[in-house]
């Protein structure tokens, strides 16, 4: 069980700032949901939080102890999987070998692991030799999101895991993010498809130029009639 | 025929020796996204260290050989501490210009410490096998063994070990094996190590097939570079194939033009097949 905060994080990638001074939470176990037009800076703070870019005012805390600064690597050890939007997988390795470098740090559970990431996608233990940068897009975000799970992770950020994905994959991932949830994982998820993604949230945030500009509970979010103009098509 | 054969087990030497050198050249392309010109003297510095062990203590060169190939891959790993690693943020061209200017101090520091003459491990004339017509040398067997099995023992590591895996996944995607809990400065030392033991094995190699001297490594820079583009840079086991064509074809090139252009014919290769396959033979990134 792990909390995540964010607190007025200001940050980019060396010229203007892209974070400016964004706040949010997670507490142990929920979904949070954040939504927002392109460019608002949605990926950027994923990055922040993960030690890929640079914070220079902020807090981030998980469980109370501050890791703006840290390593990626080292925010991995913590207990945090990450699945980016772009190039999320090894696409020369093969399934198996994108699954083994998820759990990277923790070689001695690499077989434990990699069965419940199979019984979550028996497509990939089809799968498991073939190459990565072979295989279709939707197929590609189930290995990003199983090699995200081999490190067992507290808590996941998942950069518009559904983006490109047909209306049936999109709801299936939804439906598997559900149930990695259940076990009592922690998820900050970016979307695009906010009306399937708010419906499964605890809470929303809406971020707009760096910001978070409404944060509510999922179904508050989406009866708000601003949100629903802006983001969920009318 | 018996020429072409000739040239053939002639190129078959020579690629094997590109072959070390290439694969370093491209696993620290694949890692660190720059062209490591140093590496010819790199491979220098290694066949002078076994020259060393060959001379002052009496070794033969067999057993000089790890002990060159350690020395290279702690002269790479400092070479990278102080020069490169405070690089690193900048852009891949000041890398690139630095390795050369690492290039020449490498060249004069040899020439400093062993000056300009030309010299060999052993002397002497060592007769060759005699097969059919075609003449093999006991070095010529060495050199293809001994590459043989470094070619190997660097499969095993990329393939087995938990490090060799984590370099692979770097050069695919650096950021995602940063974020899978891999150790960056880790990675990029075990690539010196590993570049730097195998350009020494090469220069050894070279030295072995013709002698010493401290433009030797220098003067296969364009061949090794040569290799690894056409393997598609970035791409280890490319190099290996890259490396045999390109020895191959430089050695049967001089059964029909004067010697002086092999190296012409490394580029000439590079152009031809980057017009058919850009990415190289076994299409690396772009
Ligand atoms: N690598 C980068 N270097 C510089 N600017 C970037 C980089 N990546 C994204 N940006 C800029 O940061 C801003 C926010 O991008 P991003 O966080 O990807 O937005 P979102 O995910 O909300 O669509 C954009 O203006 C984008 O151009
Ligand atoms: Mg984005």
């Amino acid at each position: 069980m792990t909390a995540l905060r964010v607190e007025d994080v200001h940050g980019g990638y060396g010229g203007t700032d892209i974070l400016n001074g964004v706040s949010l939470a997670v507490d142990p176990g929920e979904v949070v949901v954040v939504i927002g037009p392109n460019g608002a800076g949605k990926s950027t703070l994923m990055r922040a939080i993960f030690g890929l870019i640079g914070v220079h005012r902020g807090r981030i805390t998980v469980d109370g102890r501050n890791i703006a600064g840290l390593r990626p690597d080292q925010v991995s050890g913590l207990g945090l999987g990450y699945v980016p939007q772009d190039d999320n997988t090894f696409a020369g390795m093969t399934v198996g070998e994108n699954l083994e470098m998820g759990a990277f740090l923790r070689p001695e559970h690499t077989a434990r692991r990699m069965a419940a990431v199979f019984d979550l996608f028996p497509r990939l233990a089809e799968r498991s030799h073939q190459r990565v940068g072979t295989m279709s897009g939707g197929e590609r975000q189930m290995v990003a999101l199983g090699r995200a799970l081999m490190t067992e992770p507290k808590l996941l950020l998942l950069d518009e895991p559904t983006a490109g994905l047909a209306p049936d994959l999109a709801a299936e991932t939804f439906e598997r993010i559900r149930a990695v949830n259940s076990q009592g994982v922690g998820i900050l998820m970016v979307e695009q498809n906010a009306r399937q993604a708010l419906a499964i949230a605890d809470r929303g945030v809406v971020m707009v130029m760096g910001r978070d500009r409404h944060t509510d509970t999922g179904p508050a979010l989406l009866a708000d009639p601003e949100v629903a103009s802006l983001f969920l098509g009318g | 025929m018996a020429d072409i054969l000739q040239l053939l087990v002639y190129g078959v030497v020579l690629g094997s020796i590109l072959t070390l050198g290439a694969i370093g050249v491209s696993l620290i392309y694949g890692i660190l996204r720059f062209a490591h010109f140093a590496h010819g003297d790199m491979m220098t510095v290694g066949a002078y260290a076994a020259l060393v062990a060959v001379a002052a203590a009496g070794l033969p060169v067999y057993a000089a050989l790890p002990l060159a190939m350690a020395a290279a891959a702690a002269v790479a790993v400092a070479i990278d501490r102080i020069v490169y690693r405070p690089l690193r943020r900048t852009s891949p061209m000041i890398l690139l210009i630095s390795s050369f200017g690492m290039a020449l101090v490498l060249r004069s520091a040899v020439q400093l410490v062993w000056g300009p003459a030309n010299r060999v491990y052993v002397p002497g004339i060592r007769v060759p096998y005699q097969v059919a017509d075609v003449r093999i040398g006991v070095d010529h067997l060495v050199i293809v063994a001994g590459a043989v099995v470094l070619v190997i023992a660097l499969h095993l590591f990329l393939r087995r070990t938990r490090t060799g895996k984590a370099m692979r996944a770097m050069a695919d995607n650096a950021e995602l094996a940063r974020i899978s809990g891999v150790d960056t400065e880790r990675v990029v030392l075990w690539t010196w190590v590993i570049g730097g033991a195998l350009a020494a094995a090469a220069g050894v190699f070279l030295a072995l097939d013709t002698r010493l001297h401290p433009t030797v490594g220098w003067h296969m820079l364009l061949p090794v570079f040569a290799a690894a583009i056409l393997g598609g840079i970035g791409k280890p086991y490319g190099a290996i194939a890259g490396g045999l064509t390109i020895g191959v074809a430089q050695e049967l090139s001089t059964a029909v033009i004067a010697p002086v252009y092999k190296p012409a014919v490394a580029f000439a290769v590079i152009v031809v097949v980057l017009i058919v396959r850009p990415r190289g033979l076994l299409g690396g990134r772009g």
